[in-house]
């Protein structure tokens, strides 16, 4: 069983009737991923892409035992609908939306911990390309044939950046075990660490690929705790060293405030730590390449 | 989006701030007029920029009376002042803060951000006030102050005495120092704001608690709900290219260099940008167009990277992924025959149907270099320079 998701993870659409969802939806169930329906307030009991819709979240999850869902709803109702999922008992929760207010998503963290750590869910995103894992299932936006299946788990922040790693990887006939989006908000669902902590244990993951970039803490927070408690091997990548202080690179979160968030801040520490950095971006391949050859 | 001085200040005199009466004037001749509504004998005249660091740069002029007033403001209006905050370009002079001035007896500093560790509001605040936060953490760390606001409940009463008995404010004038910590954590949380400094926070010698200087940022992603900030903005203060990509739903940011760039993405336009760098080349900006990267969008990018008269070489890098390469190849040659380009052009595609989309370009009248990874585009980039 690969981590975080799997082939037979029932998976729900929110906003499954919307273009976004809609398209998104129509790609992850001929990528083969266990697409069980879709919620849409007001539109319950009609039928969409051969699947049917429901009211709420709860619902869904009755009538058809989901674990997993997908958020395709614009940013003013993406709080609601997280907290919704949560609620409905959902496991694993990917927000692709992107334009999140900042207090939006702390709620959403904070709301959260009324749920003990065993039934709590994983929310993954907001801003982010979602989850794979190659040739089992797909919570995500990517383009899923330039992932081959194999070892090496990927998170990162950027969705394109991923996929030039999955290129990467994939030209140098290396696969993938899962990747994972984290996105490029200030404050996401889960972090660098909470991803890199999941892939550990997961028996189908060798090595692990970390594509971070300029600001906020978590990468730093990963390679501490990668340096404290992992023994898989951690490669790291680091976008913007060439990115001016203070100043916001596209991404809400990619701004440098403090010590510890340029690029050569991070990639020094995470040296420190024992991380194997990828000197550029064109190398990401290569360097994981190097990697597992000495394993 | 950042606001002026005068706007900060409204807003938390809303909270219950106390602030030294002012007004915000265009011209000289209302500034003297302002002055003598605001009455008193001493005034400060304030230019409005989005910066800190104003008084260093000449921007604020102490005043005896209403004809100096007129004239501080008619030396001050239209001026481009130069701040460490500005860059060399500077900001534009086009609005004017009259203040009374006030008798200062203690200059504190409050500050509230975002902290991304904890995921929640930071209340900071220090005696050394009038300084930068980045000074006093480098110079008095020890005199620096934190607390921490828990987002679902918001600030507690104790928590803003804390604060206050922290930084030795005399027990009489604790609860009106509480307000005004309370007062900024409200306006914070009530107005998606992503950060709040009044710096100094003053008390006079006629022992009020006031905001004597005040910046307010806050988060896009909330705009949409909150319209009266969203009014506020001041474009002015902005880089004009930056407003057209923003105004067009385009990411970007100018920089120095002369190597434009068009490409997909945040991540991998910050891990282009390196590469032209470590190629020995300088980006002349950042531009995400979006992981979609529509023909639509791809035609803006063109018409915003033409504006810089920097621009030398223009790099496009698009990584097609639910988009095809195919696609985005007629959305570049499309956009091509609407807007002339008289710099070399480097097209680096990737991803799905790269094949097809070369085959469009090669096909095409454009006249550009090829490049197929990514360090490719960057060396082929730095070359064209020459």
């Amino acid at each position: 069983m690969s981590v975080i998701i799997h082939k037979d993870t029932k998976i729900l659409i929110q906003g499954f009737t919307g273009k976004m969802g809609t398209f998104h939806a129509d790609e992850m169930i001929k990528y083969g991923s266990n697409v069980v329906g879709g919620v849409t307030p007001g539109k319950g009991g009609q039928k969409h892409l051969d699947r049917p819709v429901f009211d709420t979240v709860k619902d869904a999850v009755m009538n058809t035992g989901a674990t997993a869902s997908i958020l395709f709803v614009p940013p003013a109702f993406a709080a609601d609908s997280a907290m919704e999922a949560a609620d409905a008992g959902i496991k694993t929760c990917v927000a692709i939306v992107d334009g999140i207010p900042s207090h939006d998503m702390i709620k959403i963290k904070r709301y959260m911990r009324r749920y003990s750590r065993t039934e709590k869910m994983t929310l993954v995103g907001p801003n982010c390309a979602g989850i794979i894992s190659p040739g089992k299932s797909m919570l995500g936006i990517m383009p899923g044939h330039i992932y081959k299946e194999g070892r090496v788990g990927i998170i990162s922040r950027s969705g394109t950046l991923g996929y030039e790693a999955a290129q990467q990887l994939k030209n140098l006939n290396i696969g993938i075990s899962t990747s994972v989006g984290i996105g490029g908000d200030p404050i996401n669902g889960s972090s660098f660490r909470d991803i890199i902590e999941k892939f550990e244990t997961d028996d189908e993951t060798d090595v692990i690929l970390m594509i971070g970039e300029i600001g906020g803490p978590q990468e730093v927070a990963a390679g501490e705790f990668a340096k404290e408690n992992m023994k898989k091997p951690v490669i790291g990548y680091i976008a913007g060293l060439t990115a001016p202080k203070g100043r916001v690179m596209g991404h809400a979160g990619a701004i440098v405030s403090a010590y510890g968030e340029s690029a050569i801040e991070k990639v020094e520490i995470l040296k420190e730590c024992g991380v194997t950095i990828s000197k550029n971006p064109s190398v990401m391949g290569d360097t994981v390449k190097s990697v597992l050859e000495k394993i | 989006m950042d606001i002026h001085e005068y706007q900060a200040k409204e807003i938390l005199a809303s909270f219950g701030v106390s602030i030294p009466r002012g007004g915000i004037v265009y011209s000289p001749e209302t500034a003297e007029n302002k002055a003598r509504e605001i009455g008193g004998s001493k005034w400060v005249v304030k230019a409005q920029i989005h910066s800190g660091a104003r008084g260093k740069a000449g921007g604020v002029i102490v005043c005896n009376s209403p004809l100096e007033v007129a004239q501080a403001t008619d030396k001050l209006l239209g001026k481009k002042l130069v701040t460490n905050q500005t860059g060399p370009e500077g900001k534009i002079v086009n609005r004017i803060y009259i203040e009374e001035a006030t008798d200062i007896e203690k200059e504190l500093y409050l500050g509230l951000v975002f902290d991304r560790s904890s995921e929640s509001i930071m209340v900071v605040a220090s005696t050394e006030g009038g300084m930068s936060v980045e000074e006093i953490a480098k110079e008095k760390p020890e005199s620096i102050i934190r607390s921490k606001i828990e987002v679902a409940v918001g600030i507690q009463s104790f928590q803003a005495r804390e604060l206050a008995f922290g930084l030795g404010i005399e027990p009489e004038l604790i609860r009106r120092a509480s307000e005004t910590i309370i007062g900024c954590a409200k306006a914070f949380s009530e107005l998606d704001a992503t950060m709040v400094e009044v710096n100094p926070l003053v008390i006079s010698k006629q022992k009020q608690i006031l905001a004597l200087d005040c910046k307010m940022s806050f988060d896009n992603n909330a705009m949409f709900r909150r319209d009266k900030v969203s009014e506020l903005r001041d474009k002015t203060q902005e880089d004009e290219k930056e407003v057209y990509a923003s105004d067009r739903g385009l990411n970007y940011v100018s920089l120095d260099g002369n190597i434009g760039n068009i490409i997909n993405g945040a991540g991998l336009a910050m891990a282009s940008m390196d590469m032209i760098k470590l190629a020995g080349g300088e980006p002349a900006n950042f531009l995400d167009v979006g992981g979609g990267a529509t023909p639509e969008k791809i035609v803006k990018a063109f018409r915003l990277i033409t504006m810089d008269k920097k621009v030398k070489v223009i790099l496009v890098n698009i990584f097609a992924g639910i988009n095809r390469c195919d696609w985005v190849a007629e959305g570049i040659v499309q956009a091509l025959e609407k807007i002339e380009i008289k710099v070399p052009l480097v097209i680096r595609l990737a991803g799905t149907n790269v094949e097809k989309g070369n085959k469009i370009l090669q096909e095409s009248k454009l006249n550009y270099i090829e490049a197929s990874t990514l360090e490719e585009a960057a060396n082929k980039a730095v070359a064209a320079l020459k």
